[in-house]
């Protein structure tokens, strides 16, 4: 029996609390002990775009001090200050976490669960990720934010160059939310693995559920070395211990290492939640299956593989000798494959299909267009003799930005747009959808695809102000302008939101003729998501019960294993109940003893640090005793038939329906 | 050998024209090769640009008639296309085409590693160049010729200069883009890189790695010119030309600007050879010889050189030299004029060459 399939109804066990489970359902205390997925989920989509607004208002400053030549709007100190910042804010704070966002709200939808496996851990896991979060932002307000760029490289994090504080909240914050990315992870590999619907063998799983696999791996394996440099560079500057410091014979490129062997496979964790987003959009809006899926999910395995065996290209100006960079070139052009079978693939489900181009698609589209000129960016920085010219240089800038802006940014807003509706239960506005896409897309390329050049003229990164007469000055104002029609395409984005959040048109269940489980459902979701847990025999199981008559027609590997899966459904007149899972105030309270404990570590007050320690051991313990918790909804055979896979199919043609 | 800029500058015309006209040329520019390390970096770069071209015309080409040709129109009757799940041949066909475009990308790729990254034992035709990386300067020693110098790089064109990098700080980046791509420098690890430069002339570079500060203003020059022209450049660093420049310090005003050069403490960091020994900044020695002050920030002229040392922070903000006079300082100007006076006296005495004359 798999986790959490079969709640057995029973009466609430003794247990001896130190805290009564919250029950609170509306309110600031509701969204603090909240341990629903979906709510989570908002949490995360709502932090992770305060994030993105501030790095976005970061970007801009940057942006308006490069203008011009020789400008001095911000210090050299400030100004550095920004792009770490900025740096660091896009990659752990909006971008990552967005997939987590996306990761919280549908996978759980689109496998057939009810929740994530551990529904506690996942609150956590939130609340860790934001405690990390305010500890690295409150270095604005407290002394000065970390100025070493976003990979921090030693021994500029040092104590003898960097005396502030600063790196302390980047090391310290890093740390902390890795700590939410971590077990968000392992709760999803558990969730993917354990709790897919009856019947939804692997190969019959939607591909953003199995890229979130993917992704979940390579935190799981990725993180730990970050999370050993990042402790080590906090030994050296608090115990002066000699990791990184030269003066002591320790060795700089070290840190790069260990960054990068994290820092490449983070590229991966957070591209691929987009290419899962992909894969789910451009199917639907093209009316046919995802062309050739065993070869999409193998081709994210093989980059998931191999993201961990590329990681020296981003050293390749290291000195470390013809042999190292040959190996490492080659690697690299190795992953070019399975991310082109992809597009490929992609462009192909497009092929012949009826192409809908709502703003959703429209984005994917966009997305299919930049990823490949990021992608061909990616093997020429790739050839170590030109990425000697193209290292830390504005080519390199425009080449990631392509990548994570045009990757992974343009495929969120394509999943904003595909699945706010099942989110709020109303339309995004298509009309300023377009106007969106417009600006976004457009504003984009004028930002980014000016930068090439700038690096080709050999402007480096990081730079505060340059000279006139480098041939760099109307290129730079052009990516400001650019920076501009981007950030208009961003506010009328969030205006957007916020006005369809409470009065766009109703969406209905299946606004886009959707194919996977969440379209079966009511938008939004109710709070148990599924009434009956849908029974699942083929790929897409929502389009082919709408379309009985393609059942013949689908793929041979959806087919294989069908039979009758074991429901664990109530008799049909029966009432289904459904066990919710108690709140708790533990994950929060866990994760303000995080944050104490954090800043004490900043700020080496380790008798503070202590107290936070005991507080989060009491936190743990208590959570571990607080008993299961929760209630039993009672789900009414009406209200069973009413949504769902059964509420699609007719119940007569269902093959092995609940009989336990 | 390394190819020289040969066939490619024709594709070189071809993709600039294929940019819209977009201006490839400037000081630091990759294409303005002039050096054949640069050269066959650039060359590289082009062979696979036109692999990148061909991609992405036909992905997008593919894309775009996908787009007018599938795309849902006003009479939809809401029927479903045929279902293909997949085509194996087809998709065996786009995991193959992409591996040969990366073989015949991976060769020259590694030949070219090998011919320009692999460590070289410096001959005796070589010049060696100890460089030193600091928060915001670059220390030049010519351990063979005795000399020691910063932020220009003065090399013989046609011969092979081998730089030792080293670091005296955090991380920088040696980048001169016409001449060669960079290099980082790295305290505790013996970094080398080779280049050299076709023709004489003045190449710019500036460090590539972030380092704190002002990163954006740690700027440098490689003068390249004729052996008679580097001999004599590195002659007047001699021992006699040090002792020379200072015998014929004489006017009431450079005596008082060599006493400053003491007494306001700019000894205790800069060096001037046979006067001061100062190790925390540029050494200064023959500093009327150079183009740039302030790492290659800005031009060697009297007044710039006025505006640097009365305000530092504005010339290069963010850089260690401490602004010596308060603004209502009433000697300020005077000492000022004595101390420029004496540094660009420094080293004008031998003779100045006459490609560095020419670009002043």
């Amino acid at each position: 029996m798999a986790l959490g399939r079969q709640p057995v109804p029973h009466s609430a066990p003794e247990t001896r609390a130190l805290l009564k489970r919250p029950t609170w359902e509306t309110g600031l205390w509701s969204w603090l002990t909240t341990v629903d997925h979906k709510r989570l989920g908002i949490l995360y989509f709502v932090t992770t775009f305060a994030f993105f607004i501030l790095g976005s208002l970061e970007a801009a400053v940057i942006r308006v001090q490069l203008a011009a030549p020789n400008q001095q709007l911000v210090t050299p100190d400030f100004y550095n200050q920004l792009f770490t910042v900025h740096g660091v804010t896009m990659v752990f704070l909006a971008i990552m976490p967005l997939g987590t966002a996306f990761a919280n709200y549908f996978v759980p939808l689109q496998i057939g669960a009810r929740d994530l496996a551990f529904p506690r851990l996942n609150a956590f896991g939130y609340w860790a990720y934001l405690a990390g979060g305010l500890i690295f932002y409150s270095s604005f307000l407290l002394g000065g934010a970390p100025d070493a760029g976003w990979f921090a490289y030693a021994p500029m994090t040092m104590t003898e160059y960097n005396p502030g504080q600063g790196i302390d909240f980047y090391m310290v914050g890093l740390l902390i939310s890795g700590i939410g990315t971590l077990v968000t992870a392992m709760n999803l590999i558990v969730t993917i693995v354990n709790m897919r619907a009856p019947g939804m063998s692997m190969m019959r799983m939607p591909l953003f559920p199995w890229m979130m696999l993917v992704t979940a791996f390579l935190v799981i394996f990725a993180f730990p070395p970050l999370t050993i440099a990042l402790f080590e560079v906090i030994m050296d500057r608090s115990f002066g211990t000699l990791f990184f410091n030269p003066e002591g014979g320790g060795l700089p490129i070290l840190w790069q290492h260990l960054f990068w062997i994290f820092g490449h496979p983070e590229v991966y964790i957070v591209i691929l939640p987009a290419f899962g987003i992909i894969s789910e959009v451009i199917p639907t809006f093209s009316r046919k299956p995802l062309f050739g899926y065993p070869m999409v999910v193998l081709a994210g395995i093989f980059i998931g593989f191999m993201g961990f065996a590329v990681w020296s290209h981003h050293m390749f100006t290291t000195g470390m000798g013809p042999m190292a960079n040959s190996i490492f070139a080659i690697t690299s052009f190795v992953i070019a494959i399975p991310t082109g079978v992809k597009i490929f693939n992609w462009m192909a489900t497009m092929w012949a299909g009826r192409i809908w181009f709502t703003t959703a698609m429209l984005f994917a589209t966009a997305f299919l267009v930049t990823f490949t000129m990021g992608g061909i960016t990616g093997i020429m920085v790739a050839v170590p003799p030109f990425d000697a010219q193209a290292q830390d240089s504005y080519f390199v800038v425009a080449h990631f930005h392509y990548v994570m802006g045009g990757g992974a940014l343009l495929s969120f807003f394509a999943g904003i747009y595909y699945w706010f509706p099942k989110m709020t239960g109303r339309m995004l506005s298509e009309r300023i959808g377009k106007w969106v896409f417009a600006l976004v897309v457009g504003g984009f390329h004028l930002v980014f695809f000016p930068q090439h050049f700038l690096g080709l003229l050999g402007m480096p990164r990081r730079i505060q102000t340059y000279d006139t007469g480098l041939g760099w000055d109307f290129y730079n104002l052009l990516s400001s302008i650019g920076a501009g029609v981007l950030g208009l395409g961003v506010m009328l984005f969030i205006f957007s939101l916020l006005r369809d959040m409470r009065s766009g048109k109703e969406a209905g269940d299946d606004p886009w003729d959707g194919r996977t489980l969440e379209w079966s459902i009511s938008s939004p979701p109710p709070h148990h998501d599924f009434g009956d847990l849908p029974i699942v025999t083929d790929r897409d199981p929502v389009w082919l019960a709408k379309h009985p008559e393609l059942i013949e027609k689908r793929d041979e590997l959806s087919e294989s294993s069908d039979g009758a899966p074991e429901a664990p459904n109530a008799a049909d007149d029966e009432d289904e109940l459904v066990h919710i899972p108690g709140q708790s105030w533990f994950p929060f309270l866990a994760s303000v003893g995080l944050f104490v404990g954090g800043m004490a570590a900043v700020y080496h007050n380790w008798f503070l640090g202590a107290l936070s320690v005991g507080f989060i051991t009491l936190c743990v313990y208590a959570w571990a005793f607080e008993g299961v918790g929760g209630h039993y909804l009672r789900v009414r055979p009406n209200e069973r038939r009413s949504t769902g896979l059964a509420s699609i199919r007719p119940l007569s043609e269902m093959a092995g329906k609940g009989q336990s | 050998m390394l190819r020289r800029k040969g066939p490619s500058r024709l594709l070189l015309i071809f993709s600039t024209l294929l940019l819209g006209g977009c201006a490839l040329n400037g000081p630091q520019s990759i294409f303005d090769t002039a050096g054949p390390v640069a050269a066959s970096q650039a060359d590289l770069f082009v062979y696979i640009f036109w692999f990148a071209v061909f991609v992405f015309v036909a992905v997008t080409a593919a894309l775009v008639y996908a787009v007018f040709k599938y795309r849902r129109r006003g009479d939809d009757d809401g029927s479903v296309p045929d279902q293909i799940h997949g085509v194996a041949w087809l998709e065996a066909a786009w995991t193959v085409a992409p591996a040969v475009i990366l073989v015949l990308i991976g060769f020259p790729t590694v030949r070219l590693i090998l011919e320009t990254e692999s460590r070289v034992e410096p001959g005796q035709q070589d010049l060696v160049v100890n460089v030193t990386g600091y928060q915001w300067w670059w220390e030049f020693e010519y351990p063979e010729l005795g000399v020691t110098t910063a932020n220009e790089l003065h090399i013989p064109t046609g011969r092979r200069v081998v730089l030792n990098l080293n670091s005296g700080d955090v991380l920088h980046s040696f980048w001169v883009p016409r001449l060669a791509g960079k290099r980082d420098l790295i305290p505790n690890q013996d970094n080398q890189l080779w280049l050299s430069a076709d023709e004489a002339g003045l190449y710019r570079g500036q460090c590539a790695e972030l380092c704190l500060g002002a990163h954006a203003y740690m700027r440098m020059r490689v003068i390249a010119e004729s052996e008679a022209e580097f001999s004599a450049w590195a002659n007047s660093f001699q021992q006699g030309g040090a002792q020379q420049v200072q015998a014929q310090v004489g006017t009431p005003q450079l005596e008082a600007g060599k006493a400053l050069f003491k007494t306001k403490g700019c000894a205790n960091c800069h060096a001037i050879a046979g006067y001061a020994q100062g190790q925390a900044a540029p050494d200064l020695t023959n500093f009327g010889v150079r183009t740039s002050l302030a790492a290659g920030v800005a031009e060697n002229t009297p007044e710039n050189l006025t505006n640097w040392i009365r305000n530092p922070q504005e010339l290069k903000p963010g850089n260690l030299m401490p602004t010596l006079w308060a603004a209502d300082d009433p000697k300020r100007d005077e000492e000022v004029a004595a101390l420029v006076a004496y540094l660009e006296s420094l080293g004008t005495q031998a003779p100045p060459t006459a490609s560095v004359q020419a670009r002043r």
